[in-house]
């Protein structure tokens, strides 16, 4: 069976030492258990793809009926969260995915990297030194702080250009962090753990999936055979003798 | 704020357990590990405990004098450097984070020898 992704919730950050002793930010994400509700076919829908449910305690009597009717049809429990990820055809040996097959971590035993996809913090109407990362006015000397300042020239060409950056509402977009390195994964309580920040708030849903372009094997790909040139020269010299 | 049970959980299984408990106020050894070159051996910090942060990722901070300069360490409880701690002695302490004693020096910075573990019993 294989689908690209599975949904996660965003459950909190902490560090853990390597077999180095050196130390790694780390976001734990609780992946799954997930169930296949529904399969597209390029056939009936256009494109292929596996629409995939988060398996959590969720009360029935909370479902609007249009979700329960649908849920009905592959016998799923009642959940809440719904997506589309892709469906990779199936290796020998394999069974195609069909509807009501369980997705779990396991999905990513051979993965080094992950992408992740989730729903940024919503800082509300925002100005632009926080949106756009402007630099601001001086702190002192009778002026304002945070204003943008001129949006552009005068009576040529006395409209302002578009894609001007202005202040407005920030935050709640849709944000991909790509090639987050798996640190650990947790089979009987569903974790995953990733290297780095992950979009969002605790608790909040994010999709997981395979790396779309992970990073080229290459000297020091891993983190463990980086080889510091100087001392790499050395440690040859010392052999030649 | 509360701590979410899964990550409870988990911190339960990444920590430490082969350290000694040691309070602020102790007189203890760092045994940590170095790396020179390919050969590890180990270097001794022996210093007071002057703070404690607990939770998942908590450090203790050891002081000791070298040569009269004030030297502190941080050593966070699940990191490898540290390969043990040996408690040597304990001080009477009256709370929690001596940073007072970093203004001290000499004779003023003497503290009373307690023994905390028959104390308690």
């Amino acid at each position: 069976m294989a689908v690209t992704g599975i949904i996660g919730k965003k459950i909190g950050m902490t560090q853990v030492f390597d077999e180095k002793g050196e130390v790694h930010p780390i976001t734990v994400l609780q992946a799954g258990p997930c169930v296949v509700t529904q399969l597209k076919t390029a056939a009936k829908d256009g494109y292929d793809a596996a629409q995939i449910g988060l398996v959590e305690f969720v009360k029935a009597s909370n479902l609007t009926k249009p979700m329960t009717g649908h849920l009905k049809k592959t016998e799923a429990p009642p959940m809440r969260e719904l997506r589309e990820v892709g469906v990779l055809a199936a290796k020998e040996g394999e069974a195609e995915v069909k509807a009501g097959d369980r997705v779990l971590v396991d999905l990513f035993a051979e993965d080094k990297f992950v992408d992740v996809i989730g729903t940024s913090k919503g800082r509300g109407f925002a100005g632009v030194v926080r949106r756009h990362g402007f630099g601001g006015g001086p702190k002192s000397h009778g002026h304002m702080f945070q204003v943008q300042g001129s949006i552009g020239a005068s009576s040529f060409p006395s409209r302002v250009f578009p894609g001007q950056r202005m202040p407005g509402h920030f935050g709640v977009d849709q944000v991909t962090v790509r090639n987050l390195r798996i640190r650990g994964v947790d089979l009987e309580e569903n974790l995953l753990m990733v290297e780095g920040a992950v979009p969002g708030a605790k608790d909040g849903y994010v999709l997981i999936s395979k790396p779309k372009a992970p990073p080229r094997e290459r000297r020091g790909f891993g983190g463990s055979g980086t080889v510091d040139p100087l001392k790499a020269s050395k440690k040859a010299s010392a052999k030649k003798k | 704020m509360s701590i979410h049970p899964v990550m409870q959980r988990l911190a339960e299984k990444l920590k430490r357990t082969d350290l000694p408990e040691f309070a602020p106020g102790d007189q203890v050894r760092v045994q940590v590990k170095i790396k020179e070159g390919d050969k590890e051996r180990l270097q001794a910090f022996e210093g007071l405990v002057i703070a404690i942060n607990k939770g998942a990722q908590g450090t203790f901070t050891v002081r000791k004098m070298s040569f009269g300069q004030g030297v502190e360490r941080i050593f966070p409880f699940n990191s490898k450097v540290v390969d043990r701690v040996e408690k040597i002695r304990s001080y009477r302490v009256r709370r929690a984070k001596l940073f007072y004693i970093r203004s001290l020096r000499g004779k003023a910075a003497r503290l009373k020898e307690v023994d905390r573990e028959h104390a308690k019993a």
